[in-house]
């Protein structure tokens, strides 16, 4: 009871945060509409898709990326919130949240709970925008995707709070952008598939087939199309339970990075 | 005893903020005073489990920190140097998100905020965002939230930093007089001015403690900042 209280205030107070922030909502959601749009449209001549699962009739450009836009958005939401954690801890609030008696891993779990439920609350809405421009899908593939979404967002987000363990100042985030969602993107199912990547080098379809936001990508493409990928389900999930241990060990007085830091 | 130190070691690679450091605190004003660099934000570091350290104990109210941090935790109220609150919400918000954070929910939660903001003549500004709140409104707010949870310890880290004297003068008012009332209270400074002849007194300097006495004691007839000049000047350098 203790412990759902906490994780319900953490969940509203990160909610609220973003609702507060609307520039923020609305460059979440500018960003892979752009993509759709404007990308998609120019790419479409130059890629050839094939019929590949779990599509099963030939498809345009725009049809196969929005599945890696909405791993886009849980990527990008997953550095926000890394962000702002490396901020609050410049701040001391998360100094405030450390400080409470619950166990460590409860409280930064509530976090990335937050942080993935508001990167869903994005996706739905570039979904809602996406069937605008007749991108639509099956009814209850918006439905099934959505325990997928909150998987890969939890994945996301524990990367980034994996990497807020680590960094101890604000301006050594722009190197996140360039070394770790850059590559992680680019490298990824997200915008060409696996065999397409196979076709200019067999190294680069292989990084992409290591790539954790690859099965990200791949569980959530599945998903909206209604067929279930346990491969991507138990990559995700291995590289969730990493990046979380990895983070709480991070954020544990006794072992982490938090040493380092001087109160 | 509700706060005891002993024995407190901490390096930061080969540089020893904290050396041997031990003292034990009855409900009361205690401060802490230091100058710059002395060791007072690892040593609160330590007492809010934000460090850890292998060399030595710290004992809240019987709880061991090492042995039962969450339990020694929740007799724990701490107000860190650096502000930590939401400035967009409102202060009745940010004091219902800290009673979460301690498991206190709803009907409970309210009552309890409502009662710590009055205890610090900040009742009134319960439904204020706290952007809107001067620096010493602001601090007072923190004072309250860090009492929401009953604990039997509060910390304070230089909590007057950065503000103008009459401020300053309420918060020490405010904190004495709940110090009066059965709190154990250690207040971090290196303001001689905001001690009283009544409280306890532990100087700590280069990570060591110099002295803990009644300041009153420690000055001996004499104005508490030459005494602590004097002190810290004199020690040499470890």
């Amino acid at each position: 009871m203790i412990y759902l209280v906490a994780m319900l205030a953490i969940i509203r107070r990160e909610a609220m945060r973003f609702v507060r922030q609307r520039s923020r909502f609305l460059a979440a959601l500018v960003r892979p509409l752009v993509w759709l749009v404007v990308f998609a449209a120019g790419f479409r001549a130059a890629l050839g898709l094939s019929i590949i699962p779990p599509y099963q009739t030939y498809i345009t450009y725009e049809v196969y990326i929005v599945p890696g836009l909405c791993g886009m958005i849980q990527l990008f939401n997953g550095m926000q919130s890394s962000l702002s954690l490396v901020y609050d801890q410049e701040m001391g609030s998360m100094r405030l949240l450390l400080t409470s008696p619950l166990p460590r891993w409860w409280l930064l779990l509530s976090k990335l709970l937050a942080g993935a439920l508001v990167s869903i609350l994005q996706v739905y809405v570039f979904l809602a925008v996406a069937a605008g421009f007749g991108i639509t899908l099956d009814p209850w593939g918006y439905v099934a995707v959505l325990p997928a979404l909150v998987l890969s967002g939890l994945m996301l987000g524990a990367l980034g709070l994996l990497i807020s363990s680590t960094i101890r100042q604000l301006e050594n985030f722009a190197g996140v952008m360039n070394f770790v969602i850059f590559p992680m993107f680019f490298l990824s199912t997200a915008l060409y598939p696996l065999w397409k990547m196979a076709e200019s080098s067999q190294l680069l379809r292989d990084i992409c087939a290591w790539n954790p936001f690859t099965h990200a990508v791949e569980l959530i493409r599945f998903a909206l199309y209604l067929h279930p990928n346990l491969w991507a389900l138990l990559w995700v999930c291995l590289s969730f339970a990493l990046f979380f241990g990895a983070a709480v060990l991070g954020y544990d007085p006794a072992h982490g990075m938090t040493r380092r830091r001087k109160g | 005893m509700t706060l005891t130190v002993s024995d407190l070691g901490y390096a930061y690679g080969a540089k020893r903020a904290l050396d041997g450091v031990s003292f034990a605190l009855m409900p009361g004003f205690t401060a802490l005073l230091g100058p710059n660099g002395a060791g007072k934000s690892t040593l609160f570091a330590l007492l809010t489990r934000l460090f850890v350290t292998r060399e030595g104990r710290i004992c809240v109210a019987g709880q061991d920190m090492a042995r039962a941090p969450r339990a020694a935790l929740s007799q724990i109220g701490v107000v860190f140097q650096q502000p930590t609150l939401d400035l967009d919400m409102s202060v009745a918000a940010n004091m219902r998100y800290f009673a979460a954070l301690h498991g206190i929910a709803g009907r409970e939660a309210s009552i309890r905020a409502s009662r710590a903001l009055e205890q610090l003549g900040m009742a009134e500004r319960a439904n204020e965002r706290a952007r809107d709140l001067n620096g010493g409104h602001r601090r007072r707010m923190e004072i309250a939230r860090a009492l929401i949870h009953d604990p039997k310890v509060l910390l304070l880290d230089e909590p007057t930093v950065g503000l103008d004297f009459k401020s300053r003068q309420g918060i020490v008012d405010h904190v004495h007089q709940l110090a009066g009332q059965g709190l154990t209270v250690l207040w971090a400074t290196h303001l001689v001015d905001e001690i009283r002849d009544s409280d306890g007194v532990v100087v700590l300097h280069r990570g060591r403690v110099l002295a803990h006495q009644r300041a009153e004691t420690l000055r001996a007839g004499r104005p508490l900042a030459d005494v602590f000049i004097e002190m810290t000047a004199s020690e040499v350098p470890t």
